[in-house]
């Protein structure tokens, strides 16, 4: 079986409050789930890796084929746990040691 | 080569300074090197110089811009003879059939824009197409209604765009994305500005393009033919002699 590729994406959380990690992976699940459908969604293989709550960034998994359709839902979400929210990608690798270089 | 990124469409009162000031701001942290803010009423040159202040302040560089909804032909033509030499870019937003064609073959026209919400006012197709391809006039299209909006809404929207964007590229007009916020979160980083419009049809290098190399030039060209030193296309006052 050919090995599925995957890339990590670093995100910084742009709300008032914190939300806990089930709401912020709810609230990107529904983004994908809204644009891409259930059958998109299931493609990605989405995951959260680690969680900075001090300075509000999230790492997350997700395949290679399908990170243009997840860095596009990520810019589509607006609200995380009911409140306004935006993400924006910090960077993107394809080994959790390079994104934490690229980061800082 | 570094791109410098534009959004030449934040959405807000040019009076509101407090709301500007914020949008500035984070227009800077996000990555922007310009940004505009429309005037809807002409040119308010207190309002305008203390945008540019705040710009200058931030290390963003200010476009002048104008947003018109003309209602007839007659109402856009008075319009840019009034108020073309005042702004660097102009906007028409088309609400007739009768004004885009005019927009889209009037050279002083800048960007054209359509109504996100009503379909039958999207009057983008091939013929106003190929009319602002001979008069360098762009497209412009604001994320704000995809973020914004959900559902069967945000489906006809971006299937419309991307009827348009596909019109657009085999004309060669320049299609500019923008923001067009209001608050700061629906502020995008240009990377991830540039991903939405994956949605409706454009690449990476199309995408990028939209928001840097497009709105970019429509300035720079412009800029060109506000100085004191432009002639016409190509030529300009390099250096005056005494008169003998």
């Amino acid at each position: 079986m050919k090995r599925v590729k995957r890339r990590y994406i670093a995100l910084l959380l742009e709300c008032d409050s914190l939300p806990s990690e089930r709401e912020f992976l709810d609230a990107v699940w529904a983004a994908v789930t809204k644009l891409y459908g259930e059958v998109g969604a299931s493609l990605t293989g989405l995951s959260l890796i680690n969680f900075d709550g001090k300075r509000k960034i999230f790492v997350i998994r997700t395949s290679l084929s399908s990170l243009s359709m997840v860095k596009t839902s990520l810019a589509t979400v607006t609200t995380v746990a009911g409140k306004a929210a935006a993400l924006n990608v910090l960077a993107v690798s394809g080994t959790l040691k390079a994104l934490y270089d690229n980061v800082g | 080569m570094t791109r410098t990124f534009a959004d030449l469409h934040l959405r807000i009162n040019p009076k509101d300074t407090q709301t500007a000031q914020r949008l500035i701001v984070k227009a800077k942290q996000l990555g922007y090197q310009s940004i505009s803010i429309p005037f809807t009423q002409g040119l308010q040159e207190t309002e305008a110089a203390t945008l540019k202040d705040m710009c200058n302040k931030t290390g963003l560089d200010f476009v002048l811009r104008s947003d018109f909804r003309p209602r007839t032909q007659e109402d856009l033509m008075r319009f840019l003879r009034k108020f073309r030499r005042k702004f660097e870019v102009i906007c028409i937003a088309c609400d007739s059939k009768e004004v885009a064609r005019q927009a889209a073959k009037d050279r002083r026209v800048d960007l054209i824009n359509f109504p996100s919400l009503d379909y039958h006012k999207r009057f983008f197709d091939r013929a106003e197409a190929e009319l602002a391809s001979c008069s360098l006039t762009g497209l412009e299209v604001d994320v704000k209604s995809i973020l914004v909006m959900e559902g069967p809404a945000r489906v006809r929207l971006l299937s419309c765009l991307r009827r348009e964007v596909a019109v657009a590229l085999e004309f060669h007009v320049p299609v500019v994305l923008s923001s067009g916020g209001d608050v700061e979160n629906l502020l995008r980083m240009p990377r991830d500005l540039a991903s939405l419009a994956y949605l409706f049809g454009l690449d990476e290098a199309q995408a990028l393009d939209a928001i840097s190399t497009n709105p970019n030039a429509i300035v720079l060209r412009n800029r060109e033919k506000l100085s004191s030193r432009f002639i016409s296309p190509g030529i300009s006052v390099v250096k005056e002699g005494k008169a003998v």
